[in-house]
C-alpha cells in the first residue's frame, strides 16, 4: 500500500481517481469537472450575447434563447462556480489547518460524485427533449406551464448534485473542529479556512430548504400534488420563498471563499500580516448570519406590503457594513506593504474596485422604492454579475494561479496569466459596465431580442465586443494550462517565496499522507513566523509514528450512479411503462451499496514509521 | 485507543461513542446532519401550515373532519415509549452489557413498527373515507408530504437499527460499532422530537380549527 511513485498506465490511474478518498485528488477532479463546466456556460454566454448583438437577431429562436439562458445561470451556480470553490477548498484547507485528510474522506469522494452525476443528468437535456427553460430560479407559475422534461432534468439534477454539496459541507465543518493540528486556534486559523467553516455552515442551513422546494417541484410535475396550483388550493409564492432562503447565502456560499482567496493573496504579495485579522473573521461571520436575514429582496415586487419591504431592505443594507470592514482591512493590508505584482496579486486589486462596484448597486437595488423601478432589468443583470464575475470568478482566476503549484507541482507561465487578466478585466468591464444603463434606459433582462430604433444597438454591440475579450481570455489560459503542462518544470515548497500558511511548509504537491508529522503551530501565519526565526520548516508536534489512512473505495460512484438512474425512471415514469421498474432499480443500486458499505468493516491501513523514513517526502503523482 | 481492540467490562470507557477520532466526526458530524434535517422539516412544517385547509371546493373534508385524538394519541404515545427505550439500550451500551442492549433496541424496533403500521392505517383510512388524498387537493398534498416525509425517515430509521442488531449480533460491543449504535439512536431522538411537533401542529391545532 505504501509504495508511492510508480509508474502506472492510463487504466490504473483512471480506476484510481475514480476510487480515491484523498481530499487533494478529489480536489483535482473538482477542478476538472467544475472547469468544464465553466467553459459550457461560458458558450451558452456566448451565444447569449452573438443573438443580442444587433436587433431583431435570428442567430437562435426564442425558446432555445430560454433554455440557453436558464442553462447559462444554472450550469454557472451549480456546476461551475460552486465546485470549483470546493476544488480550491478540498486542495488547500486540510493543509492549512495541518490536517492528513478531511474527517470523512468517503463522504468527500461521494459529495463528488454526487454533484458530477447531477450535473451530467442535467446537461443530458440537451440531447433529450430540451433543456430547462424557465430561469435559473424556475419561478413555479412558469415553470409548471413548461411543456417537455427541462424543468424535470432541473429539478432531479439539482436535487442529486444539492445532496453531494451538502455532505461536502458537513464534512469540513467536521474536519475544522476536529482535526486542527496541535496549536491550530480558531483564532490562529488562516482567513481562507475561516471562509472555508462559515461558507460550510451557510451550506447546512441553506441547502435543505432548496431540497424542500424541488421536491415539491417533482411531486408537483410528476406526482400529481397541487403545492403551486392555485386553482387547487395552492399558492406559487411558497416556491420563491424556498427558493431564496436558500438563494440569498447561496450568493454568500460563493463569495466568502472568494473573500477567504483574496485575502490570503493580498497578505502573501503585500508581505505582510492581514491586516485587521480579527475584525476580518467577526465580518465574515456576520455577513453569514445576516446573510439568512435578507432573501426577500428578491421579491419586493411580490406583493409582500411595505413593512416586510421595509424590513429586508434595511437588513440587506446592513450588510455593506461587514462587506465594508473587509474592503479596508485588503487596503491597509497593502498599505506600507512590499507589494509584488503576480498574476494572482492583479486578480486581487482589480477585484476591489469592480467588487465595490457591484455591492453599490446592490445597495440601491436593497431599496425597495427604487427596486420598483430596477426589477427585471439590465440593470439587475449587470449588477449580479458585477458581484459575481467580479467576486468570484476573479477569485477563481486568481486562486488557479495561486494554488496551482501547490495541487499540480509546476507554475502557470506568469506573462500568459498577466495577458489572461488584462484581456479579462477588460473584457468584463467593456460586457457589464454598459448594461446597468442599458436597464436604465429600459432593456428588461431575459428577452431573447429588441427592436432598432430605441437606442439599444450600440449598446447591446459594445457588450458583445466585451464578452468576445472574455473567450480570448479563457482560450490563453487553456493554453497556459496546456503548456505548464507540457513542461511540467518542478517547483519546491514555497514557490512564490513569500508563502505563510501551513500548505507552504510541505512538498508541492504534498505527499498522500500530507505530513509525515503533524506540525507544532505557535500563530497566526504558522510558516512564516518560522521562517522568520530564520528556521527551514515546521517544528514537528509529535514522533514520527505510524500514520493511518483510509482505503480507496468505488462504491461512492456506485451510489451516485444509482440516483441517477432512479432520476431518469421518475421522470419517465408517466410516458414509459420502463418508467417505474427502472425508478426501483435505481434506488436499489444506491440503497444496496450504501448496504454494502455499512455491513462490511472497513479498518483503512497503516503507513509504518519504517517506510516513511526511507522516503524522504517525495511528491506523491498527481 | 484502537478500534478493533477487544473490549471488558474494565477496560470500557464512560464515553464509547466518541473515544477515536473517527468516532468523534460521526458523533460531530451527525449532530450537524441533524441541523440540516431540522431546517429541512422546518419548511415542511412552514409549507403546511402555509396550505392547511387549502381545498379547491367547500365540501372537501379540513384538519377539523379529518384527525381524531385517540388514534394520534397511541402513534404518540408508542413513538415516545420507543425513545425511552432507545435511551434503555444507550445506557446498557454505556455499561458493556450487549445483550441487554440488543434487547432494548429490539423492543425500539417493535415500537417504531407499530407506529408505522398504525400510521399506514391512517392515510388509508383518510383516503376511502374522506377521499383525502396526496392528489386531491393543496391541504392534501402539504399533509401527506410532512407526516410521509416522517414516516419515511421512520422506516429508515428501523432499517437501519435492525441491520446494526444483526451485523453486530455475533461478534458484541467494541469501540468500532459503538458510535455507530450512538448515532442510531441519536437519530432515533430526532424522529421523536419532529413527531411531537407533528402531533401539535398538525394534529392537536388541526382540532380546535
Amino acid at each position: 500500500m505504501s509504495t508511492l511513485a510508480q509508474k502506472k498506465g492510463f487504466g490504473a490511474v483512471l480506476w484510481d481517481y475514480l476510487t480515491t478518498v484523498d481530499h487533494k485528488k478529489i480536489a483535482i477532479l473538482y477542478l476538472i469537472a467544475g472547469g468544464f463546466f465553466f467553459l459550457l456556460g461560458g458558450l451558452e454566454a456566448m451565444f447569449i450575447r452573438i443573438q443580442l448583438a444587433v436587433p431583431n437577431n435570428d442567430f437562435v429562436s426564442a425558446g432555445l434563447y430560454n433554455e440557453i439562458l436558464t442553462m447559462h445561470g444554472t450550469t454557472m451556480i451549480f456546476l461551475a462556480a460552486m465546485p470549483l470553490i470546493f476544488a480550491f477548498m478540498n486542495a488547500v484547507m486540510p493543509l492549512q489547518i495541518g490536517a492528513r485528510d478531511v474527517a470523512f474522506p468517503f463522504l468527500n469522494s461521494l459529495g463528488f460524485w454526487l454533484f458530477f452525476f447531477g450535473g451530467v443528468f442535467l446537461n443530458l437535456s440537451w440531447f433529450l427533449g430540451g433543456a430547462p427553460d424557465a430561469g435559473w430560479t424556475s419561478y413555479a407559475s412558469l415553470s409548471l406551464a413548461s411543456e417537455g422534461h427541462g424543468i424535470d432534468f432541473y429539478a432531479l439534477g439539482l436535487q442529486i448534485s444539492g445532496a453531494g454539496t451538502l455532505i461536502g459541507g458537513i464534512n469540513f465543518l467536521v474536519t475544522i473542529i476536529n482535526m486542527r493540528a496541535p496549536g491550530m486556534t480558531y483564532m490562529r486559523m488562516p482567513m481562507f479556512t475561516w471562509a472555508t467553516f462559515v461558507t460550510s455552515a451557510l451550506i447546512l442551513f441553506a441547502f435543505p430548504a432548496l431540497t424542500v422546494g424541488l421536491f415539491l417541484l417533482v411531486f408537483d410535475r410528476m406526482f400529481g400534488s397541487n403545492f403551486f396550483d392555485a386553482s387547487m388550493g395552492g399558492n406559487t409564492i411558497i416556491w420563491e420563498h424556498f427558493f431564496w432562503i436558500f438563494g440569498h447565502p447561496e450568493v454568500y456560499i460563493l463569495v466568502l471563499p472568494a473573500f477567504g482567496i483574496f485575502s490570503e493573496i493580498f497578505s502573501i504579495f503585500s508581505r505582510k500580516r492581514l491586516f485587521g485579522y480579527s475584525s476580518m473573521v467577526f465580518a465574515t461571520v456576520l455577513i453569514g448570519f445576516l446573510g439568512f436575514m435578507v432573501w426577500a429582496h428578491h421579491m419586493f415586487t411580490t406583493g409582500m406590503g411595505p413593512i416586510a419591504n421595509a424590513i429586508f431592505a434595511v437588513a440587506t443594507m446592513a450588510i455593506a457594513v461587514p462587506t465594508g470592514i473587509k474592503i479596508f482591512n485588503w487596503l491597509f493590508t497593502m498599505w506600507g506593504g512590499s507589494i509584488t505584482f503576480t498574476t494572482p496579486m492583479l486578480w486581487a486589486v482589480a477585484f476591489i474596485p469592480s467588487f465595490v462596484a457591484g455591492g453599490v448597486t446592490g445597495v440601491m437595488l436593497a431599496s425597495a422604492a427604487q427596486d420598483y423601478q430596477y426589477h427585471d432589468s439590465y440593470f439587475v443583470v449587470a449588477h449580479f454579475h458585477y458581484v459575481i464575475v467580479g467576486g468570484v470568478v476573479f477569485a477563481l482566476f486568481a486562486g488557479a494561479h495561486l494554488y496551482w503549484p501547490k495541487m499540480f507541482g509546476t507554475m502557470l507561465n506568469e506573462l500568459l496569466g498577466k495577458i489572461t487578466f488584462v484581456l479579462f478585466f477588460i473584457g468584463f468591464h467593456l460586457t457589464f459596465f454598459i448594461q446597468h444603463f442599458l436597464g436604465l434606459w429600459g432593456m428588461p433582462r431575459r428577452i431573447f431580442t429588441f427592436l432598432p430604433g430605441q437606442g439599444l444597438e450600440t449598446a447591446n454591440m459594445v457588450s458583445t465586443v466585451g464578452a468576445f475579450f472574455m473567450a480570448a481570455a479563457v482560450i490563453i489560459m487553456l493554453i497556459n494550462i496546456v503548456i505548464t503542462s507540457v513542461k511540467n518544470e518542478k517547483v519546491g515548497n514555497d514557490p512564490w517565496g513569500d508563502g505563510r500558511t501551513l500548505e507552504w511548509a510541505i512538498p508541492s504537491p504534498p505527499p498522500f499522507y500530507n505530513f509525515k508529522q503533524l506540525p507544532l503551530v505557535r500563530g497566526l501565519d504558522a510558516y512564516w513566523l518560522e521562517k522568520m526565526e530564520g528556521k527551514k520548516g515546521m517544528s514537528p508536534a509529535e514522533p514520527l509514528g505510524d500514520i493511518h489512512m483510509p482505503n480507496n473505495s468505488f462504491i461512492p460512484f456506485v451510489i451516485s450512479f444509482g440516483l441517477f438512474v432512479a432520476a431518469f425512471g421518475a421522470m419517465y415514469r408517466a410516458d414509459h411503462s420502463w418508467g417505474i421498474p427502472v425508478l426501483i432499480v435505481g434506488l436499489l443500486i444506491t440503497l444496496g451499496s450504501m448496504f454494502i458499505r455499512s455491513v462490511k468493516d472497513d479498518h483503512g491501513f497503516h503507513i509504518h514509521k519504517e517506510d516513511l523514513e526511507d522516503n524522504n517526502d517525495k511528491g506523491v503523482k498527481a | 485507543m484502537a478500534a478493533e481492540q477487544k473490549m471488558t467490562y474494565e477496560t470500557w470507557p464512560a464515553s464509547p461513542e466518541k473515544q477515536t477520532l473517527e468516532a468523534k466526526n460521526k458523533f460531530l458530524g451527525f449532530w450537524f446532519f441533524l441541523g440540516g434535517e431540522t431546517v429541512l422539516f422546518a419548511s415542511l412544517f412552514a409549507t403546511y401550515l402555509a396550505l392547511k385547509d387549502k381545498v379547491p371546493n367547500s365540501d372537501m373534508a379540513l384538519a377539523k373532519d379529518l384527525f381524531e385524538i385517540p388514534l394520534a394519541f397511541i402513534m404518540t404515545m408508542l413513538l415516545l415509549t420507543s425513545s425511552l427505550t432507545s435511551v434503555y439500550a444507550m445506557y446498557q451500551m454505556k455499561n458493556f452489557n450487549f445483550k441487554k442492549m440488543q434487547l432494548w433496541l429490539g423492543i425500539t424496533v417493535l415500537l417504531g413498527l407499530g407506529f408505522l403500521g398504525l400510521e399506514i392505517y391512517e392515510f388509508n383510512h383518510y383516503v376511502h373515507e374522506f377521499h383525502h388524498s396526496f392528489t386531491s387537493s393543496a391541504f392534501g398534498s402539504a399533509f401527506y408530504t410532512l407526516v410521509g416525509f416522517h414516516g419515511a425517515h421512520v422506516a429508515f430509521g428501523l432499517l437501519w437499527i435492525t441491520t446494526l442488531m444483526i451485523r453486530n449480533s455475533k461478534r458484541g460491543l467494541s469501540l468500532y460499532n459503538a458510535p455507530k449504535f450512538y448515532v442510531a439512536s441519536l437519530y432515533w431522538h430526532f424522529i421523536d422530537v419532529v413527531w411531537v411537533f407533528i402531533f401539535t401542529v398538525v394534529y392537536l391545532m388541526g382540532m380546535v380549527g
